[in-house]
């Protein structure tokens, strides 16, 4: 009955992948090592995604396994409770979608040998930061993690842009896991107990609590991309291979959250009252500035990268009103902003996913990334172009989808608080649900500049006037996920039902059972307080839609002509003049952006009589960039170059110096009470 | 028995909306004509125009796609559900808790989306201006939409309309700061996403003044037809909620007999009648903002709807 | 808790409070003032109301002052003026609309924490109405801080008056030699801004004030 374990199963999975990466050294350059490679990665995601199902649909009890490895007093413990199964469930899914994607793309890839080998030991690293149950465990596989997403990222490094997007990565990932080790350091406390149970049993005091707090949101929030922590995000994940930018925005982003929630929710015990202040407030700056970022792109995966850092805003919504309810004891609340905050992280991997393996078809298809120079690609690749339409409705919020399901939830969590007693959070919670609303709004913005620039239109360059439709095996993965998106809209009960004991583990109470509610609506609350039912808004909308279109097949005229677009009179046959990304910006970038990005637009005209072009040049600042990261870098270096002296000193200074630290520590230890 | 009523009465509420929403926009065009001194279309005109486009041909640009022929049918999908969804005549609809006011808003949202893409699709730049300008003005109205909805939600205590609707009528509700700021709030909501002076012109032929006009510039046929229908749906859609919200004397209840709901026909007849007024005489006493004073006013709008929620998070009597 | 009195009450006060934001919002000089005398109307029907459900009829007193003075001669006089000295029919503004409108709402949440919390043991009707009246008060210093053109810092200064006046009516009994003596304040402070708007006009051909701090010589 060991197989009968879904932690074993899923511990042995991710052995094999290790395995597999040792493996893939060896045959990774042969002709159909990816596809092995790539095929084996899938079927052992699949496997886990299956164990992690079985554990929280089955409700089976967490088990542990202490496996004799690493440090000799402490060892290894992995466990899976409700939560980490939840998230083995997502980052499986993630896996398996991205492997099987990778199987069409990774053919074009030029240096199999960069990518090969680090990806199953990527998703090794994944898998057991999820499983572990003790910290030295978790900061190992963290860090593993790190390294080998790192490699990734790296894996074109002919590109000036990808060295410099590895080196900010490496810099913040150590930043990040040096916050995490402080964290867990402070959790342990002095006597060194680092198994979870012992962290559980251990309360620590309020204002160390509130330093584990700093730091875990500082440590997981950075891997997450919480502004100001998140300028390493659109630099490295588009630099890394399609897929595994799949990976990094959809998958890697959720392992932090669980390393957040697992830290505040599991491991700190009781929360403090002001603690969803500060998660709520960085929550709701991070949504706005990440969209507002998005919408400024024209590299169509630089935009999907920024997007990944509004959704992770918006899953710290839902976390900060759970940490608010739970102070206040209100169980029912919290589990509601709970809920909220997981259906949120599962939904935002899958359509994240399904963006970027559509911009990953494009990169193949074109060889270009730049929306500028795409177009009109709808009726060179019509699949790809159904499903990456798929994939914006469900990100933009947009009913029956499943990311209207999970926002849906999350402005009922927002409704509930004016029962919360603090003053505090009854101002900032309305101005963050206009926050919420606003990045909303400005998300379906730049979607619509996404699809609509990239994919409609006419093609403004050669490349993508000749582009070709990808593969079978890609085009199945990507409308696999779309249907999951469909899938999980029209049916959020049986998500709710699922992350039930989740949320039980955590808040302590759970939502009303959704399976028995007539009709399989949702009822977050109360019946008569509010109800959502995503497959009657489908059916109708199917329905009116086959009306309208059969009444009008029936009484209207169908004759149909093609005839040249309105030109004003002025035949205009260049492409060039049709909107770009940029262009479609504008008036949000002037509205929005001159205020947050100082965006400014200079035009230099020509001299009349002068056939030259003008030019319009329109200049943004990053603010996070330039009020943080550039003082600390000068400062940094400012230091280094004080302390560069220490190199070149005499024999006698140096001799000084060891001198003058014994005698320092002797007087430390004289004067010590 | 009560199953058969609730269906025939909801059949009969997407039946009244669809055969409704072109008399509201030929009497809103009449009335402006009026008032400029003109004769002005009859008032049955729209009807006469769904026709006459219905028996067109449809002509369409070389480089328009798949997409652009199914975009009309999606958006006049998503604006009939919605516009059946809220009550006219009597609350307690079917399928009314299938779908909340945040839905409906959502659902709305989509078919802006929809045609924001139509607009693209064609690849000149006469659709590409349309396009950017709506989604600038949506970035800014849907946001102000929603926090109105947070504050009848607040006060009424439900998201669902037709509890919304009934709770408006009841005397529990009393005049309020936050509803008197959500009423303002709305009403410039409202113009702004019916494309109606002074955010939009509905009548220039000018491309450069266009915001929704220039995105269905390339339509014609049958398509424009639906698409015709759909933004008359919406104008009839958004006149219906605050005459449900903030005037809903007249609206029959749940389980109502014949005689409240010909009342409430009638009295939901006399409301279209009498928005329709208004919105004429406010088009032709007000001029048109220039394109970048628009997000001022929506800006201000998001401002008072989050003013009205603020009020209410901070005081259960306001 | 939810009677007439109450609401309407609130409603009036609250009326003030949007009026104060919609003056926020203009940027044209005649609206401004006719939205001045909207200001003053309201607040007269507020002061009014509260005359009539606190049985004070020297309050009756206060309400007619505000409508006549406030509501018609001082607007009508500052027509006048701006269509003698000509002054320039557009309003410049320090910060756009839209910061102008964010610091504005954040002026409102923070008079309603600082007087709700403040006056836990009052009566609540008095409680909102304190809030309210401080909010139209930092909503007028709102507008003399933002505005160039020295007419619109005088409408700011007009609604804080009007903001005061709310709340010392919603705060019970306030004699009427007080209010006398308040309009006569604003009638002189009128009197010598309409002189010093003159002189200043004379002299330098424009009441703009950073034209003016060029001549003083506190602007490069």
């Amino acid at each position: 009955m060991m197989l009968a374990n879904p932690t074993l199963v899923v511990l042995a999975c991710a052995a094999l992948l290790l395995m597999l990466a040792v493996v893939a050294v060896g045959i990774g350059s042969r002709h159909a090592g990816g596809t092995i490679i790539y095929g084996a990665t899938g079927g052992l995601a699949l496997i886990s995604l299956a164990a992690g199902a079985t554990q929280l649909l089955g409700g089976l009890p967490a088990t542990g396994i202490a496996l004799p490895l690493g440090l000799p007093w402490i060892g290894a413990h992995f466990r899976m409770d409700a939560l980490s199964a939840f998230f083995i469930v997502v980052v499986g899914f993630g896996a398996a979608a991205a492997s099987l994607f990778a199987i069409g793309y990774g053919r074009h890839e030029q240096a199999p040998l960069r990518v090969l080998p680090f990806y199953p030991a990527f998703l090794a690293g994944m898998h057991l930061v999820v499983l572990a149950d003790d910290a030295f465990s978790f900061l190992a596989a963290w860090e593993f993690m790190s390294l080998s997403s790192w490699a990734l990222v790296l894996a074109h490094h002919r590109v000036p842009d990808n060295v410099r997007a590895g080196y900010i990565y490496l810099v913040m990932a150590s930043f990040g896991t040096l916050a995490l080790l402080l964290a867990f350091g402070l959790l342990a406390g002095p006597h060194g107990g680092y198994a979870f149970s012992e962290i559980r049993a251990a309360h620590p005091s309020p204002i160390l609590a509130a330093w584990i707090l700093v730091l875990a949101l500082i440590g997981a929030g950075s891997k997450a991309g919480i502004v100001p922590l998140h300028v390493w995000l659109p630099l490295a994940h588009p630099a890394a291979p399609s897929h595994v930018s799949a990976l990094m925005s959809g998958v890697m982003t959720k392992v932090a959250v669980y390393g957040f929630i697992r830290i505040v929710l599991d491991l700190l015990g009781e929360p403090a009252w002001w603690w969803s202040m500060v998660v709520l407030t960085l929550a709701g700056i991070t949504c706005v500035m990440g969209v507002l970022y998005a919408l400024m792109q024209h590299d169509l995966k630089r935009l999907l990268a920024y997007h990944t850092v509004e959704n992770i805003g918006i899953i710290f919504i839902g976390l900060g009103l759970g940490l608010a309810f739970k102070a206040y004891n209100m169980g029912w609340a919290a589990a509601l902003a709970l809920t909220a905050a997981l259906f949120h992280a599962f939904n935002h991997s899958v359509f994240k996913s399904l963006l970027f393996f559509g911009s990953g078809a494009v990169l193949t298809a074109t060889g270009e990334r730049d929306m500028e120079q795409l177009g009109g690609l709808i009726h060179r690749m019509p699949q790809t172009a159904f499903a990456f339409l798929v994939g914006c409705a469900a990100i933009s919020a947009l009913p029956p989808l499943n990311g209207f399901a999970s926002e849906w939830l999350t402005f009922q969590a927002i409704l509930i608080s004016p029962q919360l007693p603090s003053w505090g959070l009854r101002f900032l919670v309305p101005a963050v649900g206009a926050l919420l609303a606003l990045s909303a709004a400005l998300a379906a913005a730049c979607f619509v500049k996404a699809f609509g620039v990239t994919f409609l239109g006419r093609a403004r360059s050669a490349a993508a006037s000749e582009a070709r439709e990808t593969d079978q095996l890609s085009l199945a993965t990507m409308l696999a996920c779309a249907a999951l998106c469909l899938v999980a809209g029209i049916l959020p009960g049986l998500f709710i039902d699922a992350l039930a004991p989740v949320v039980e583990a955590l808040a302590g109470a759970r939502m009303p059972a959704q399976v028995g509610v007539e009709w399989l609506s949702i009822v977050p609350i109360a019946e008569s307080r509010s109800s959502y039912n995503g497959l009657l808004v489908f059916l109708f909308m199917v329905i009116s839609g086959s009306l309208a279109a059969s009444a009008i097949h029936r009484l209207a005229s169908d004759k149909l002509r093609r005839a040249p677009a309105w030109d004003c009179g002025y035949p205009d046959a260049s492409p060039a003049t049709q909107y770009t990304a940029t262009s479609f910006a504008q008036p949000i970038r002037r509205v929005f952006g001159s205020v947050v990005f100082r965006a400014r637009e200079q035009v230099d005209m020509v001299l009349p009589g002068d056939p030259g072009p003008a030019r319009l040049t329109s200049i943004l600042h990053d603010p996070v960039w330039e009020t943080l990261y550039l003082p600390v870098a000068a400062g940094i270096t400012a230091a280094a170059e004080r302390l560069n002296h220490l190199q070149f000193l005499t024999i006698r200074q140096f001799l000084s110096l060891v001198f003058a630290a014994l005698v320092l520590l002797l007087l430390v230890l004289a004067l010590w009470p | 028995m009560a199953l058969i009523t609730d269906f025939a009465v909801q059949g009969a509420q997407m039946l009244i909306v669809l055969l409704l929403a072109p008399m509201l926009t030929g009497v809103v065009r009449k009335i402006k004509a009026r008032m400029l001194r003109r004769a002005g279309p009859p008032v049955v005109q729209p009807y006469r125009d769904l026709v006459r486009l219905m028996r067109k041909e449809v002509v369409l640009a070389h480089s328009a796609s798949w997409l652009f022929r199914t975009i009309p049918y999606l958006i006049f999908a998503a604006t009939w559900v919605a516009a059946s969804l809220v009550p006219t005549f009597r609350t307690g609809l079917l399928f009314s808790w299938s779908a909340d006011l945040i839905a409906i808003i959502a659902l709305l949202g989509s078919a802006r989306f929809f045609l924001a893409l139509a607009g693209l699709d064609v690849g000149t730049s006469f659709g590409g201006i349309g396009s950017s300008r709506e989604v600038m003005i949506a970035s800014l109205a849907e946001p102000a939409m929603i926090m109105i909805v947070f504050t009848l939600a607040l006060i009424a205590g439900s998201t669902q309309l037709s509890t919304v609707a009934g709770f408006m009528e009841s005397p529990a509700v009393g005049l309020r700061v936050s509803l008197g700021l959500a009423l303002v709030a709305l009403i410039m909501v409202a113009i702004a996403e019916n494309a109606r002076i002074p955010v939009d012109n509905p009548a220039t032929h000018l491309e450069l003044t266009m915001v929704h006009e220039a995105m269905v510039l390339e339509y014609s046929g049958r398509h424009l037809a639906l698409i015709d229908l759909s933004a008359s749906l919406k104008l009839l859609l958004y006149v219906s909620l605050i005459a449900c919200v903030f005037a809903p004397w007249g609206v029959a209840g749940p389980g109502a007999g014949v005689g409240a709901l010909a009342t409430g026909a009638l009295a939901y007849t006399g409301k279209l009648a009498l928005g329709g007024l208004l919105l004429a005489v406010f088009e032709t006493s007000i001029a048109k903002m220039r394109v970048f004073r628009v997000p001022e006013f929506l800006g201000a709008a998001l401002m008072l709807g989050l003013l009205a929620t603020l009020l209410l998070f901070v005081s259960r009597s306001l | 808790m939810h009677s007439l009195t109450f609401d309407v009450a609130h409603m009036l006060a609250g009326s003030l409070v949007l009026v104060s934001f919609l003056q926020l919002y203009q940027d044209r000089l005649y609206s401004l003032l006719n939205l001045f005398a909207v200001h003053a109307t309201v607040l007269a029907l507020s002061v009014g109301w509260q005359a009539y459900i606190q049985s004070a009829p020297h309050l009756f007193v206060t309400a007619a002052i505000a409508l006549v003075f406030k509501a018609i001669i001082i607007p009508v006089a500052l027509h006048r003026i701006i269509v003698r000295l000509g002054i320039h029919r557009e309003i410049e503004q320090v910060v756009g609309v839209g910061p102008a409108m964010l610091l504005g709402m954040g002026l409102v949440a923070l008079s309603m924490v600082v007087m709700l919390r403040v006056t836990i043991e009052a009566d609540p009707l008095a409680r909102e109405d304190l809030a309210f009246a401080l909010s139209v008060v930092l909503l007028g210093l709102l507008m003399m801080v933002t505005r160039r053109n020295a007419v619109g810092q005088v409408v700011g200064f007009m609604s804080l008056e009007n903001g005061l006046v709310l709340a010392a009516t919603g705060a019970k009994g306030m004699p009427l030699v007080v209010e006398i003596s308040v309009a006569f304040s604003i009638l002189i402070a009128f009197i010598v801004i309409g002189i010093f708007l003159f002189r200043i006009r004379e002299r330098f051909d424009t009441v703009d004030l950073q034209a003016l701090d060029a001549f003083r010589g506190e602007r490069p």
